[in-house]
Order: C-alpha cells, then sequence, then structure tokens
C-alpha cells in the first residue's frame, strides 16, 4: 500500500520537537528523511540538538511532539527496535569486566544465537573492523583508544542491524586513527551498504563520510544538503562553519578537495 | 598470664558465646544485605526515594544501641525471644552501609556503559544483573564489610538484653570488676571482627572489576 517511495525511507522525522522536563526546548519543528543505504551526518556545535536527534531514533529519548518513524513505523517494542540498530558513541561504552569477544557477541548472545555461530560471527567481525584475532581473550583496559572504538563499532555491527548511529565516534581519537578510521568506515560503508545516522562537529568529518549533511543550529535543522552542494551553498551558517574550518566554499578547488578525500578513502 | 588460664579453664563457654555471637551478627547481617541490596537498588533507579530511604536508615544510626534494645523489648513477638530482637536491632544498624553502598556503587557505574547497554537493547534486568551488580560488586562489599565489623561490636550489648554472645563475659566482668573476665568477651570479639574484616576485604579485592 505504501509507495516505493516512502519504503524507501529507513527513518522519518515529522515534526518533531522535543522539550525538557525543565521546559527547555532541545528541538523543535524537525523533519527529516533517512533514505536506506544512505549516510547522514548531523553536523553542528554542542547544545545545537545533533544527540537529541540521535537518541530519539533508538527511542532512548522519546519525542515530545511530532513523531519519529524507523522502517515506517513509529511504536512497538522498543526493545526489539533497539536490539535492530547499531549504537555507537564517543565513550565508547564497552563493558569493563567483559572480554573484547563477550563485548562484541552481547546482542546476538541476549538474542539467543548458538554459540558456534557466535564465535564465527565475532572472528569475521574482529577481521572486519581490523583487529586481529587473538584480541578475542582481551579485556577493554589492555586496549588503546582506537582498538577500543573498533570494537565499538564490530559490537554494534553484531547483529547485522540495518541502521548504525554513530555518535561522534572517532571525536576522541588522535586526528592519525581518526583518519585511519574514517578510511575503514568508508570502505565498510561500500560494503555493507547500512543505513547510518552520525553525529558530528567537524565539518571535514562530515565532507568525508555523508551522502548528505544536515546542519542544525540551537535545535533547529538549518539545511540538509549533499557535501558537493553543502560547499557551495550560500547558507550563512554553513559559511561560518566552512570559515571557521578553513574550507574554502563555493570554488571548484573545494569540490575537487571533497572528491580527492573520497577517492582516497576508497 | 591469669587471661589466658580463665580462656583455657573456660574454653567450653569462650567457644558457646562465640558461636552465639556469630549468629547473632551472620543472620542479621543475611537480612541486612536481602533488604539494603534491593532498596540500594530502587532508590538508584528512582533517585526520588533516595531522600527518604537514606534519611530512614540515618536515624536508625542515631539511636543508641542499648536504647533501641530496650524500646524493642515490650513488643510483642520479638519480646517473647531476645535473640529475635537483638537480630532485628542489629539488622536495623547494618541497613545504612549496605544501603548507601549499593546506591554509591550502582550511581558509580561508568554511564557510557550503561548508555550504551541500554542503545544496545538490554531489558531493566539484564542491565542490572549483567554490566551494574556486576560492576558495584565491590562497592557494595566494602559495605557489608562495615556492618559485619559494626555489627561484631554492638552484638556485645545484646548480652545487657540477655541474648546472649560474647558481651555476656564482658557484662559479667564488669559487674565482678574483673578485667579478666571482661578481656575473655573483648578480645574474641576484636578477633572476630579483623577477621571478618579481612576476609570480606580480601573478597572485595577478588570482585573488583579491572
Amino acid at each position: 500500500m505504501e509507495s516505493t517511495a516512502a519504503n524507501d525511507l529507513a527513518i522519518e522525522f515529522r515534526d518533531v520537537s522535543y522539550t525538557l522536563p525543565t521546559g527547555q526546548q532541545v528541538l523543535s519543528g524537525l523533519n527529516l528523511e533517512v533514505r536506506r543505504g544512505q549516510t547522514l551526518v548531523l553536523l553542528g556545535r554542542s547544545g545545537s540538538g545533533k544527540t537529541t536527534t540521535l537518541k530519539l531514533v533508538n527511542r532512548l529519548l522519546s519525542p515530545t511532539g511530532g513523531e519519529v518513524r524507523v522502517n515506517g513505523l513509529a511504536t512497538g517494542d522498543v526493545i526489539r527496535l533497539r536490539r535492530s540498530i547499531g549504537y555507537v558513541i564517543q565513550e565508547v561504552g564497552l563493558f569493563p569486566h567483559f572480554t573484547v569477544e563477550r563485548n562484541i557477541a552481547l546482542v546476538p548472545t541476549i538474542e539467543g544465537w548458538p554459540e558456534e555461530r557466535i564465535h564465527t560471527r565475532v572472528r569475521d567481525l574482529l577481521q572486519i573492523v581490523g583487529l586481529e584475532a587473538s584480541m578475542a581473550s582481551r579485556y577493554p583496559r589492555q586496549l588503546s583508544g582506537g582498538q577500543r572504538q573498533r570494537v565499538g563499532v564490530a559490537r554494534a555491527l553484531a547483529a547485522d542491524p540495518p541502521i548504525l548511529l554513530m555518535d561522534e565516534p572517532f571525536a576522541a581519537l588522535d586526528p592519525l586513527t581518526r583518519n585511519e578510521l574514517q578510511q575503514e568506515f568508508l570502505a565498510l560503508q561500500q560494503q555493507l551498504n547500512k543505513t547510518v545516522v552520525f553525529v558530528t562537529h567537524d565539518l571535514r568529518e562530515a565532507l568525508r563520510l555523508a551522502s548528505r549533511i544536515a546542519l542544525m543550529e540551537a535545535g533547529r535543522l538549518v539545511t540538509v544538503l549533499p557535501p558537493e552542494d553543502f560547499v557551495r551553498s550560500h547558507d550563512p551558517w554553513a559559511a561560518a562553519y566552512m570559515s571557521a574550518f578553513g574550507v574554502v566554499p563555493a570554488s571548484a578547488a573545494s569540490r575537487n578537495e571533497v572528491r580527492n578525500e573520497d577517492r582516497n578513502a576508497s | 598470664m591469669n587471661f589466658f588460664h580463665f580462656i583455657i579453664e573456660n574454653r567450653g563457654q569462650v567457644l558457646e558465646l562465640t558461636l552465639e555471637h556469630l549468629w547473632l551478627v551472620g543472620v542479621s547481617t543475611l537480612l541486612a544485605v536481602l533488604v539494603g541490596i534491593p532498596l540500594g537498588i530502587m532508590i538508584a533507579r528512582w533517585p526520588r526515594w533516595n531522600k527518604p530511604v537514606l534519611a530512614g536508615a540515618n536515624i536508625i544510626q542515631t539511636i543508641p544501641s542499648l536504647a533501641l534494645f530496650g524500646f524493642l523489648l515490650p513488643v510483642p513477638w520479638l519480646g517473647e525471644r531476645v535473640d529475635r530482637l537483638a537480630i532485628l536491632a542489629l539488622t536495623l544498624y547494618a541497613l545504612l552501609p549496605v544501603i548507601r553502598n549499593t546506591y554509591t556503587g550502582i550511581r558509580g557505574v561508568d554511564p557510557a556503559v550503561v548508555e550504551a547497554g541500554r542503545g544496545m537493547g538490554l531489558t531493566d534486568g539484564q542491565l542490572l544483573f549483567w554490566v551494574e551488580l556486576p560492576l558495584a560488586i565491590s562497592v557494595i562489599l566494602s559495605g557489608v564489610r562495615i556492618a559485619v565489623v559494626i555489627s561484631v561490636g554492638l552484638a556485645t550489648i545484646a548480652a545487657a538484653i540477655g541474648a546472649g554472645g560474647l558481651g555476656e563475659f564482658i557484662f559479667r566482668g564488669l559487674a565482678m570488676v574483673n578485667n579478666q573476665v571482661i578481656l575473655a568477651g573483648a578480645v574474641p570479639a576484636a578477633i572476630l571482627a579483623l577477621l571478618a574484616d579481612s576476609s570480606l576485604g580480601w573478597l572485595e579485592r577478588r570482585l573488583r572489576p579491572q
């Protein structure tokens, strides 16, 4: 009954607002769509409502107005929903008392996968995120920051969820590791084709990873543009970002820069 | 040397009173754990209950133990058997450290870990038993350890209402103005406290997440 266009949407925000119990309005009038297989980057400064927007998708928060549809549904079992959405956060949040293997295996375990299948899956995932198989028996405290976030990504991918939410996953990493992980993210995304919502305040990261960039400011969506249009945009907020990050707007040079980065990454 | 003679001559009674003492402390600690840990979990989940519950446990602590024993004596079912009464009083005193440490332990779990767990679709129960309690266990145990050490000392007062335990020697010694007899109660009680402290301390270190 639904049109193919609607079926194509993994996530829809319909006139969504979010107000804290204290009365502070965090989000208002948010309309946004994420198509399947697309990487939507939410770009904005701290307090602009990016993380709130992300948490509305896996319903760690519920909208106080409007509705958020995931796979066309605005309601349903929250636990089921969350298990079908991978979640990666900046602090990673690995369970310190679990080995890497048990951390990655978490969702498959609670979903009751047979042990053999879990084991194979963990081994595959370690390879996918570029970690050696010997890491499986380590504890999170024995890993570097970059390795921890790789495990965080593997854990989010474990049950092969169609949607991935990433909240500034690479922001706490050193520039070299961040660069590596961004490259691997692009390679991985080409291979797995997940629907990704990615929060960042880093314009360069956004330009590099996004299919579309949603620019947010003070709880409102300013504009949604593909990276190549973003750098040509005359929007004052987009321009402010570009000058802050030293990206040359409008000219063909900046478009080439984006393309080159993409090529380097893949 | 008189003290050792006294102990050796009365070893049967020393052993009996020590076991009685252990019984009072053991049962009351168990009850305090069974009541205190769920209460601590509750106030960690619903902070609204935090103040009244902790205030209640605090107020109990401020009642002098001898007075509490006295207050409870006329209570029908309790007054019939003084060991029940002593156990209840000791349980009430042990509640505060158990509740407070359970609360502190659970609230002290890294919020990022809890958020990740919730975001991946753990239910409240899974989050509690797989994540929060295992990570809080050493803090909770240190609360139990404080409770036990306090109880070993407090339980000597239970002898004042005839509930037995090593306090018998202490009160008898006080009445007889005989230090040997007092020490026959005080020294084993001190040893019990030290043993309980060190063994629970060991367990606490074993269970502490690295």
